[in-house]
């Protein structure tokens, strides 16, 4: 059965490679810096599970240090030119094209026909991380199709992956530092005594009350940890189950959904959601790494107010 | 209630634009030793959470291919693709992804498209040259503008389509979740009460998009 350590031994070479040609780039005046950095990912990717707790939290402390103290550049990997990139485009076309065509439908056909395959009995991927595993093989056929179809040189991949990692850099670890953190939270309690406060505080004898304190702090809760995942238990069962359900019989199916979907218009507001928010202003090189929420409180906050309409509407029948 | 503090270090980190990693870590030690942890314990904890959540990182694996495309000019490709469709504007442009997006996620296909291998070598060009085509180059700011709209869009549709697709984690959470309360729910109602804020979602971004596609007409030529 193909699973997650496949995929992880991929990732850490790649990272590895990284971190090797950061090591060589000459033009980035802080190369061992990016070499540790990316050194460090590889090493988790590769080694995590043997590292221990401590040694993984130890890891972290060193990434944390690296990105915190300015110890990360930006390699500049030798790589085409505006001009050259305009005629390439005139003479590949929609071929260009491809590649990225080539991703989804590798990752369609993994989640079709390769995740039900049965080989003796035992299943061909791991069922629970098909959707990844073939994520990975796919990035690994379409930048094969690239390199041929595009007649790219054999370490472009490397090279420009590395552009555009350094493109992203410190970013791409903050999503999985924020799960860590919420990991820390829930150890610490910190849900339930927020859970705590908001239903001491705020009286909810009137069913809108109610309605309002659900949605509003689904998506305030969220925005604080980072995730709608983290907010749904803790809002459930301190308002949605005794008050929502319990006292004024609200129809389970349409409160939880449409909380859930309270939650996600928080994610839209957060900075804690890096991967949905940073990430993105990090990969398209914007000045100011809040822009694309910024693009979001707009279509938030009215899709807030509805979701609270609509379970006001809908819920009690 | 010391436990908040970490939050609060969080909050103040964030918006005294500090480097996160650094406010991460150091809200993880404040929230841990106010519960009632040793310092070595948080570091632990953190550690061995930081390796259960690596299947997050291993999305840019897409990178090396986008970085291969990009070098044979795809972004340029991009662009030049909507010198060509005149006709087609960016608020339009972008309403057709997130009606894309939304529907590919509705149906469980939320991994064929994103951030990394949609916006930023395809959607986000072809997006600046739907504006460029009509109205000459961009200056910083509208080039800002326009990246950040066209990332919004494909968050929008895929938070507000995935929730249709009844095995999808938060569904799959929310019905597990509730059977632990003693309340039996088919995970299929949870998808089909979603429908009503999918549709919300995409009036007020796809007017939205609109609303600045007008703003975008109406900028000065640079």
């Amino acid at each position: 059965m193909i699973g997650l350590p496949v995929v992880y031994a991929l990732a850490g070479l790649v990272f590895g490679a990284f971190a090797i040609l950061s090591a060589l780039d000459r033009t980035n005046s802080r190369r061992w810096g990016n070499a540790v950095f990316w050194g460090l990912v590889a090493a988790s990717f590769l080694a995590g599970d043997r590292l221990g707790d401590l040694g993984n939290g130890v890891l972290v402390l060193g990434l944390a240090l690296i990105a915190g103290l300015g110890g990360l550049g930006r390699g500049a990997p030798l790589t085409t030119s505006t001009e050259e990139r305009r005629a390439l485009a005139t003479r590949f076309g929609g071929r260009l094209f491809i590649p990225a065509l080539t991703l989804p439908v590798v990752v369609i056909f993994g989640v079709l026909v390769l995740k039900p395959l049965q080989i003796d009995g035992a299943p061909l991927l791991d069922p629970k991380q098909a959707t990844l595993i073939s994520l990975a093989l796919a990035a690994v056929i379409a930048t094969g199709v690239g390199l041929i179809l595009l007649r790219q040189p054999l370490i472009s991949p490397l090279q420009e992956g590395r552009r555009l990692m350094d493109t992203v850099g410190w970013a791409a670890l903050l999503p999985q530092m924020l799960a860590a953190l919420g990991a820390v939270f829930a150890l610490a309690g910190v849900g339930e005594t927020i859970g705590q406060l908001v239903t001491d505080w705020i009286p909810m004898d009137a069913r809108l009350t109610a309605v309002a304190v659900y949605c509003l702090g689904m998506a305030g809760f969220t925005m604080i940890m980072g995730n709608a995942f983290a907010a749904f238990p803790v809002m459930t069962a301190g308002v949605a189950l005794p008050i929502l359900i319990g006292k004024f019989g609200g129809d389970p199916a349409v409160v939880a959904s449409i909380g859930m979907l309270s939650g996600f218009c928080g994610t839209l507001m957060t900075p804690l959601a890096a991967n949905f928010n940073l990430v993105p202003a990090a990969l398209l090189e914007l000045p100011d790494r809040y822009a694309v929420i910024k693009a979001q409180i707009p279509t938030a906050l009215p899709l807030l107010l509805v979701n609270v309409g609509l379970m006001y509407v809908l819920a009690f029948h | 209630m010391l436990s908040l503090l970490g939050v609060a270090a969080v909050v103040v980190g964030f918006a005294a634009r500090l480097n996160p990693l650094l406010v991460v870590v150091v809200a993880a030690f404040i929230t841990g030793v106010a519960a009632g942890l040793s310092p070595v314990e948080v570091l632990a904890a953190f550690g061995k959470s930081f390796n259960e959540s690596r299947f997050i990182s291993v999305a840019f694996l897409v990178l090396p291919m986008i970085g291969v495309v990009e070098r044979a000019g795809i972004q340029e490709q991009a662009r030049g693709l909507m010198q060509r469709l005149r006709g087609v504007s960016v608020g339009p442009l972008l309403i057709v992804y997130l009606l894309f997006r939304q529907g590919t996620s509705a149906l469980g296909l939320t991994s064929i498209a994103g951030q990394t291998q949609s916006i930023r070598p395809i959607i986000a060009p072809m997006a600046e040259g739907a504006v460029e085509s009509r109205s000459g180059p961009l200056d910083a700011d509208g080039r800002q503008d326009i990246r950040a709209t066209a990332a919004a869009t494909d968050n929008v549709g895929l938070f507000f389509g995935e929730d249709i697709f009844v095995a999808i984690g938060s569904i799959l959470l929310m019905v597990g979740f509730l059977a632990t309360a003693g309340i039996v729910i088919d995970p299929i109602h949870l998808s089909l009460w979603a429908i009503p804020t999918a549709v919300a979602a995409f009036l007020i971004h796809g007017a939205r998009l609109l609303v600045f596609d007008r703003r975008m007409r109406g900028r000065p030529v640079a």
